[in-house]
């Protein structure tokens, strides 16, 4: 318990960190005397468009959407009991992109009308991967292998999509091949955070059941778990917050992959760490959007990053899955 | 010599064993029926028509062969499996429609496969058989702390508390899984197969504890188990089940014969008094198939493989004397 305190503290300290660098770093840096002036909303010309308009949204967009990406991910990985089972690998989160392409491609939707569209998708593509997966019973192997399939086709779709739609610019399109902070505007702030917030609210009677359901469907039913109606709400959770984030950011790859074994790794094993794989993966985004857009020569989408640093931790999982026979 | 489809067997059992009865340490003593009780899944019933009575404080076994639907059975006996027909009652009220945390405070199931996450200590392990006694947000009290520890310490696993699962031996981790179902404070303990993978110093190790767990707390034990010797050795009643039916219901020494084995099992065997428990004792004939070698096997390394020769005239002593 005082270890959870500890790392939550760290991570949360981490978070802060990372946002006041976000926010204040770039071709101008600027003071954090000029961000409490443009917080406590005083107009100082040029910097108030700046910091209010471009940076700040950015930044916490970038933060609730990594945060909703960590928690999805890792309620995903325990539920499923594997860290292969997150929903950017298995598709659901291509199923949730893809219908933000079609939407705001095809029927020229915004707002809380895309983010709607985007939750059905996402639902939609969990109903149909699990009816392919299931066979009296739910096999792990079947369902990352069907997920990767339903994943690779969905991402064809929204390509298709966009190649057809000629006013879109690649670099606008980038946001839905790889998912990018770019042009972030401050309704994306509210509807991610509000999918944030309506999240963890949703999560936290939530994540008691999920802590026994990772013990195996039977025990937890003898010890009182409903275990059905448990794994659909935490399901039906998980997606929803998925894909609001999805659609205003795009599929951020790797993020939901990476933050519950990032943060089970710094928390100890045991427990399933949801608070800490939420902060995982708001650093995740942040950090990577530091690096994309300053360390590197020239700036880049955030996913182009986070895909970077997760490709090889999934080859890496795979790997040892494979060997020790958990992907059968 | 048969006492097949009675179902008041086990309950004479406790006297007739001269077992300790419940004692006062206990405060809530559930007892468990079934009534014409039938599970299936689609068309197919694998459990057909099967009344039981659990008499409080026993320890029964469930016997039989593979696919004859014993751990289904269990299964319906703690919820897990909605009957097609008949009714599991829990002290007279049908369990289907009580609360599932109402249950679990009462009856308790180990099953045969259980996860534990990996790097979990014993002790959180153990301490989520707290769950049916909280709510969202109620906080670990002293009684929860007091469950686990003595959880803990009728397992022997107190040393271990701090220590991850997947480091333990089979034995122990077997142990720790059911300090978890003791922790749930049941009066009621289901287990399916709590022996299997484990060598016979583990399985005498594990029905052991589960045989002070019942004279000293007087909780009711129920247990599928492969090894019909191990079973017979440790059981107040026994059930034997054959393609979802009933085939006998009894004490040991009642129920187990050559005839049953034949039944049941398919295979051909002789029974003679376990000289260890005073028991019967099957011991398979090796001519006949690879099954009937497989079960002579099974035999010689669960039970005492003097016992194999012995003579025939002791076991007809043993039916007359009956």
């Amino acid at each position: 318990m005082r270890r959870k305190t500890l790392v939550c503290s760290i991570l949360v300290a981490l978070a802060a960190v990372l946002l006041y660098t976000d926010i204040t770093f770039g071709t101008v840096i600027y003071s954090f005397n000029d961000l409490l002036r443009v917080v406590s909303g005083e107009q100082i010309p040029g910097i108030s468009f700046a910091l209010g308009e471009l940076r700040i949204p950015r930044s916490l967009t970038a933060l609730a959407c990594g945060a909703a990406f960590g928690i999805a991910g890792s309620c995903f990985q325990h539920l499923l009991r594997n860290p292969l089972a997150s929903p950017d690998i298995i598709g659901i989160t291509s199923g949730a992109n893809a219908a933000a392409v079609f939407g705001i491609v095809v029927l020229g939707a915004s707002g809380l009308e895309l983010s709607a569209i985007s939750v059905a998708g996402g639902l939609l593509t969990t109903a149909v991967i699990a009816a392919f997966t299931w066979k009296r019973g739910l096999s792990l192997g079947r369902l990352i292998l069907v997920g990767i399939a339903f994943g690779a086709m969905l991402d064809a779709a929204s390509s298709w999509i966009l190649v057809h739609a000629d006013q879109w610019d690649i670099q606008s399109a980038s946001r839905w091949l790889t998912g990018s902070l770019a042009d972030t505007q401050w309704s994306d702030v509210l509807l991610s955070g509000i999918a944030l917030s309506i999240g963890c609210i949703a999560i936290a009677p939530l994540s008691k059941r999920l802590d026994m359901l990772r013990l195996g469907d039977e025990i937890a039913a003898s010890l009182g778990v409903r275990v059905g109606a448990s794994q659909i709400a935490i399901i039906c959770v998980s997606v929803t917050m998925l894909s609001i984030a999805t659609s205003a950011v795009g599929p951020i790859a790797f993020v939901s992959f990476l933050s519950g074994p990032i943060a089970r790794r710094i928390s100890g094993y045991g427990s399933s760490a949801l608070a800490e794989s939420t902060l995982v993966g708001a650093c995740l985004v942040l950090g990577s959007d530091i690096i994309a857009q300053h360390l590197l020569t020239e700036q880049m989408p955030v996913g182009v990053v986070t895909s970077v640093i997760g490709g090889p931790v999934l080859m890496l999982l795979m790997y040892i899955s494979t060997r020790k026979g958990h992907l059968e | 010599m048969m006492k097949t489809q009675d179902s008041k067997g086990p309950d004479s059992t406790p006297a007739a064993t001269g077992r300790p009865g419940p004692t006062s340490s206990i405060t809530r003593d559930p007892h468990l029926e079934t009534t014409g009780l039938s599970v299936g899944y689609g068309e197919h019933l694998v459990i057909n028509n099967i009344d039981l009575d659990i008499p409080v404080g026993t320890i029964g076994a469930i016997i039989g062969p593979n696919g004859c639907g014993k751990s289904t059975f269990l299964r319906a006996l703690a919820r897990l499996l909605k009957p097609v027909n008949g009714t599991v009652l829990l002290n007279g009220a049908d369990i289907a429609s009580m609360p599932t945390k109402r249950v679990a405070t009462q009856v308790g199931l180990l099953p045969q496969s259980s996860i534990a996450p990996e790097g979990i200590t014993v002790s959180d392990l153990v301490s989520r058989g707290r769950y049916p006694y909280h709510r969202f947000g109620s906080a670990w009290n002293a009684e929860d702390q007091t469950a686990v520890d003595h959880a803990l310490r009728a397992t022997g696993m107190e040393g271990f508390a701090d220590r991850p699962v997947d480091e333990l031996s089979g034995g122990q981790r077997q142990r720790a899984w059911i300090a978890l179902t003791l922790a749930q404070q049941t009066g009621i303990v289901l287990l399916d197969e709590p022996t299997t993978f484990l060598d016979v110093s583990y399985q005498l190790e594990v029905l052991d504890l589960l045989s002070d767990l019942n004279a000293t707390e007087g909780t009711t034990i129920v247990m599928v188990l492969h090894d019909v010797n191990l079973a017979a050795r440790y059981a107040d009643w026994m059930l034997a089940l054959c393609d979802g039916h009933q085939e006998a219901l009894g004490t040991p020494d009642e129920i187990l014969t050559e005839e049953l084995v034949h039944r049941v099992f398919g295979v051909e065997a002789t029974i003679v008094d376990d000289p260890a428990s005073g028991m019967p004792m099957m011991i398979a004939d090796r001519r006949h198939s690879l099954r009937a070698r497989r079960a002579l096997h099974e035999t010689t390394v669960g039970g005492n493989s003097g016992a194999r020769t012995a003579p025939k005239t002791e076991r007809d002593a043993h039916h007359e004397h009956k």
